[in-house]
């Protein structure tokens, strides 16, 4: 029987970075700048009226989420195959990052559905409950993480729930896809798609989710160091003594 | 020309949790028929090493071999291992029968009612033998934990403060036990605070201290008592006298 | 040393399937208050609802899923707290039987425990929801055996884990619950197609998925295994 368990690495020494840098500045700027551009040069949708614009930030922040998610299933697997600390803090990071997004998914998901279907929730909406059972499983992997005292075991924990989660996204897909296709077929004229958008509003949109997709990994950055930190700090007490 | 494989041979052993090194570089070799009593005080890293050697734990550096086969990768290796620790590794809920049954099917023991019957008899406690376990008292139960682990017969026996709990009668079965398993060609690791019990049944000793093994010594070359001063003296003072104590 | 021979990897997992069902049927404490739940959960949830709008055979798939679920969690908490409490599983690991063995073994002995409740809570729902017994309740009681499987897959591999943590018994069913959905969406559906008389060609795509979340996820939880202990 050969051993599974990730080897320990005589951990590389760790750098404290600052939290909030220049790339993080950046990425602000350019969120500001796409919002600046979102709301006052970029023309109101005419069916939809104003909400339309919450658009720009719902998808955007979906791609963002499903970005720093997957980001934590690869991380995690890797984990278990290398052993490498600093995977387990990505991980870890961009799962807390994730589920940040995951909420601005589902806040502003059912604010626009309100306006555009009279309902808050629609669980024929297939982007709408996908996040949500992905923002359980995000919730699952923070709260394990948190409930773990040993930092080997917390780590294998969390990398073995985030390859599991990663295997349990297309059954959830793919049979809340079936549930929603026999049940409520999808209103030809209100399809929780893409409504059609004319080219500022392409020129608003697409820039978006790059903006966001920056964002995320500024966060994610932020959040490392932080980790980092934390990290230094837990092991202040440590000594090498043999 | 007949070599025998050492009974265990564990090599350059290193084993970390975190930051912290429970052991730090440790060699050892133990020939059929050997008893080794490991001394040292709490947080010396005895356990761990136990541990390591029984394939609880990975180690984060070096091997160890059970007559020639490493205990990590192999495990036909596993099966010349029995281990004894604090915790009695028993189901309350199971009779004592049961549960050294239940462990001689583990092993692939033939006829594993007989063999679990006979293992409670060497320790003594043959009669309790349909009694649930959690009925039984706390040093019942650790001559029930004993038997269990010695059903398959090993060839390697790893005993952690073994005596702990156990009266005057159990005791003296738990020696008698240990001298006929040697006399039969089983190595034994004996960690233990009771230089004195530990000293009464090895043939060799050693001494560990943060992580590291400080001093070996032969038993038939001892003087107990200076030894025992010795050891006091060093565990004391920690660190300060293990360069200078004899290796 | 005497002869032997340890047993390979299913024959292993057989024997401590067989010890757990041994402590099991002992102190049945477990099964007791799975079995009570489920008869008592039941019973209530016949109250919550107006049986003028809804008969009640047509609410039992509902409550069949639902209670199978929190009995299920029930039966799962103890499932690796037997093996913790005198670190007894420290004798499984030095032992040569492989870690898959242990995690098999701990499966089947679950599945098995789940099962004997269900044998009394179905009927139990089919007396009390008013249900013709049949050939229905028969494709029915399958459908639940396969359900049971991916249940017992996942929430053995969860139970491990959870029992090294702080909140065992909050973390088990919110680590679990996600991953229960494909099983009791698909099983619920093909259940109640099924109920419906309709032709079992319909409920086969909902059964596909189970039988492949059942594969994916066994052989999944049992390579996963050895990371929840520690080593």
């Amino acid at each position: 029987m050969t051993s599974v368990a990730p080897r320990t690495h005589a951990s590389a020494p760790l750098e404290a970075k600052p939290v909030f840098d220049w790339f993080f500045a950046f990425a602000v700027l350019l969120v500001i700048g796409i919002y600046i551009r979102a709301i006052y040069f970029t023309p109101i949708e005419a069916l939809q009226g104003p909400i339309q614009k919450i658009y720009y930030l719902h998808v955007p922040a979906a791609i963002a989420a499903y970005v720093a998610i997957s980001l934590t299933a690869l991380a995690s697997v890797v984990y278990l195959w290398l052993g490498d600390d600093r995977l387990d803090r990505l991980a870890a990071s961009s799962a807390e990052v994730g589920l940040l997004f995951l909420s601005i998914v589902l806040t502003t998901g059912p604010l626009w559905a309100k306006q555009q279907w009279g309902t808050y929730w629609a669980w024929w909406d297939m982007r709408l409950t996908l996040t949500l059972f992905l923002a359980f499983v995000v919730a699952a992997y923070i709260v394990l993480r948190d409930a773990i005292e040993d930092d080997a075991m917390r780590r294998r924990y969390s990398a073995v729930l985030a390859v599991l989660g990663a295997l349990l996204i297309p059954f959830i897909h793919l049979s809340v896809y079936m549930f929603q296709a026999r049940l409520h077929p999808l209103p030809v004229a209100l399809k929780p798609g893409q409504p059609s958008m004319s080219p500022e509003m392409m020129w608003t949109f697409f820039p978006s989710m790059i903006v966001f997709t920056i964002l995320c990994i500024a966060f994610i950055r932020a959040r490392y160091r932080i980790g980092v930190l934390r990290d230094i700090a837990a092991h202040a007490g440590d000594s090498d003594a043999s | 020309m007949t070599s025998t494989l050492p009974a265990v041979d564990a090599s350059g052993i290193r084993r970390s949790f975190g930051r912290r090194r429970a052991v730090d570089g440790v060699d050892l070799s133990l020939d059929p028929g050997d008893c080794l009593a490991l001394f040292g005080p709490n947080g010396a890293g005895k356990t761990t090493l136990l541990r390591v050697i029984a394939g609880l734990l990975k180690p984060t550096a070096g091997t160890v071999h059970v007559s020639g086969r490493e205990v990590r990768g192999d495990a036909s290796a596993r099966e010349q291992v029995g281990l004894i620790s604090h915790q009695s590794m028993l189901y309350g809920a199971l009779t004592a029968r049961e549960n050294v049954e239940f462990a001689a099917r583990l092993y692939g023991v033939a006829d594993p009612r007989a063999a679990a019957m006979a293992a409670l008899e060497r320790i003594r406690i043959a009669d309790r033998a349909e009694m649930r376990v959690q009925s039984l008292s706390r040093g019942m139960q650790q001559r029930v934990s004993i038997a269990r682990s010695i059903v398959h017969e090993p060839s390697v026996v790893l005993l952690d403060e073994p005596y702990t709990g156990l009266d005057a009668a159990g005791g003296a079965a738990l020696t008698d036990m240990l001298q006929v398993l040697r006399a039969a060609g089983a190595a034994l690791v004996l960690v233990t605070h009771n230089v004195d019990e530990g000293l009464a049944i090895a043939s060799h000793t050693a001494i560990m201290l943060a992580g590291k093994i400080v001093r070996r010594d032969i038993c038939s070359e001892l003087d107990h008592r200076a030894y025992l001063a010795a050891y006091r003296a060093m565990v004391v003072s920690g660190a300060a006298n293990v360069m200078s104590a004899a290796r | 040393m005497n002869a032997r021979r340890p047993p390979g990897t299913l024959a292993s997992a057989w024997l401590i399937a067989r010890k757990d069902l041994a402590i099991e049927f002992r102190t049945r404490t477990a099964f007791l208050s799975a079995l009570v739940f489920s008869v008592l959960a039941i019973a209530t949830f016949y109250f919550t609802w107006d049986t003028s709008v809804v008969t009640a055979a047509d609410r039992a798939p509902g409550v069949l899923w639902v209670v199978l679920t929190f009995s299920a969690l029930l039966g799962l908490q103890r499932s690796f707290g037997l093996e913790e409490h005198d670190r007894a599983i420290d004798a499984l690991l030095v032992s040569p039987i492989s870690r898959e063995a242990i995690y098999l073994g701990k499966a089947i002995g679950n599945l098995a425990f789940l099962v004997a409740v269900q044998v009394v809570a179905i009927p139990a729902l089919a007396l009390f929801y008013d249900l013709r017994l049949g050939r229905a309740m028969a494709i029915v009681a399958g459908i639940v055996v396969l359900a049971m499987i991916g249940i017992v897959a996942i929430g053995t591999l969860f139970s491990a884990m959870a029992v090294n943590t702080r909140l065992a018994e909050l973390l088990l069913p919110m680590l679990s619950l996600p991953f229960f959905v494909p099983v009791l969406l698909c099983g619920a559906q093909a259940a109640s197609l099924v109920f419906a008389g309709r032709p079992m060609a319909e409920a086969w795509p909902w059964l596909r998925i189970l039988v492949a979340f059942d594969i994916v996820f066994v052989v999944a939880c049992t390579l996963a295994f050895p990371f929840t202990l520690e080593e």
